[in-house]
């Protein structure tokens, strides 16, 4: 039970996949206009985080050592087109604001990092815990981030108004403001981190 | 005319590390050293162009067949054997090159500007100027200025690093969170071209 929640919490905190281990930059960077957009896109990738490292894990005996990063690739995909299909179909508005980096799941590091690093040694329950701690600490991640980056550009948490909008920074919203916001938080974490 | 403007477009208004998120692993990961920025930057151009070309010619055949939603899977399996493909034959080939470019090849694989170029293109979703029909030859010549766009950006960003190395860093913002506040520099400057195409 212990190792159990050892495992969920280490991707949550202590291995942050944003804050910490620095992966995944493109989506992170891309999808936080919003604290929704961030969530979503965080949420996507939690999905196939989960499914891949469970199916990997499963299949960790049967794939040859040899093609073992193709074959993960090919079940990463799989999912990744499960989540595009499904979002397509029932949530039309937010796929459209994602857009192209829902197929881009496929080559997010931290997916095929944790499929390589975790699923493949460990046992079902626990890869699926991983995924899930870790998914979910990049839900956080971009949720906070695309939280930070709606307020500062246009005064509104998750569309709830903070202050008026036109006191807000638009170049918090556009590309510069991804940069220098992230810049700001990541220095924060190291500052909180090393106390 | 309208061809270079697809470079102006690609290269300076809609960069594509600056302005659209695309390769900012290999953006922020090789980008201490121009030398290897420059590498970096010489696959880049190759594979993609190669890779675009390739996945555009694919997604002809999956819609004649109907099964446009393999696209993702089919695509990086596609990528993932031009690169393999490409490092032995520039072995055979080229050992030359193979030896400057061969240490970045297999980073490219999961560098997600070549997917991305890749879907944009292949769905005709790139942004082009006005008066430029897609189709094979804009296509490809997009995905040449794109990667044009990402060896710019690098080089340049290698190039503060370098400096930046020698400068006094606040003990929390060294490292990531300095890097990526020049990013956000650097893309402030590139925004001043927007509007330009």
């Amino acid at each position: 039970m212990n190792n159990a929640l050892k495992t969920f919490t280490n991707g949550l905190l202590k291995e942050n996949p944003t804050f910490v281990l620095v992966l995944g930059m493109c989506p992170t960077l891309a999808t936080t206009t919003s604290a929704i957009n961030g969530m979503s896109m965080g949420l996507a990738t939690l999905f196939v985080l989960v499914c891949s490292n469970v199916v990997i894990s499963l299949l960790k005996n049967l794939i040859p050592d040899k093609v073992r990063i193709p074959a993960f690739i090919v079940v990463i995909a799989t999912f990744v087109t499960m989540v595009q299909l499904v979002m397509q179909a029932y949530l039309p508005g937010i796929y459209d604001v994602l857009g192209l980096f829902i197929p881009l799941i496929v080559v997010n590091c931290i997916v095929l990092g944790r499929a390589e690093a975790f699923a493949a040694k460990n046992s079902v329950g626990l890869s699926a815990l991983d995924g899930l701690g870790m998914g979910l600490g990049f839900t956080l991640a971009l949720t906070v981030l695309g939280a930070i980056r709606e307020l500062l550009g246009g005064g509104t948490i998750f569309g709830l108004n903070i202050f008026p909008d036109n006191y807000g920074a638009l170049i918090f919203v556009l590309a510069p403001g991804a940069f220098i916001a992230l810049a700001y938080l990541l220095a924060a974490v190291n500052k909180l981190q090393k106390k | 005319m309208v061809y270079f403007l697809i470079f102006i477009s690609a290269i300076f208004v809609n960069n594509i590390v600056l302005s659209q998120f695309l390769g900012i692993c290999p953006f922020l990961g090789v980008s201490k050293k121009i030398d290897t920025a420059l590498g970096m930057s010489a696959a880049v151009i190759f594979v993609l162009t190669l890779a675009t070309v390739v996945t555009y010619l694919l997604q002809m055949l999956l819609v004649a067949w109907g099964l446009e939603f393999l696209q993702t899977i089919l695509f990086i399996l596609i990528i993932a054997a031009l690169v393999q493909m490409i490092e032995i034959m520039l072995k055979k080939v080229s050992p030359a090159l193979y030896q400057a470019l061969g240490v970045f090849l297999p980073l490219i694989t999961t560098n997600c500007c070549i997917l991305g170029v890749a879907i944009l293109v292949a769905n005709g979703t790139e942004k082009l100027p006005m008066g430029a029909e897609h189709g094979m030859l804009t296509g490809t010549l997009f995905a040449f200025a794109t990667a044009l766009g990402f060896g710019l950006a690098l080089v340049l960003f290698a190039g503060i690093r370098e400096q930046l190395a020698l400068a006094k860093v606040p003990k929390a913002m060294q490292g990531t969170p300095i890097a990526l506040l020049t990013a956000g520099l650097l893309a402030m400057a590139f925004m001043g071209f927007s509007g330009v195409v």
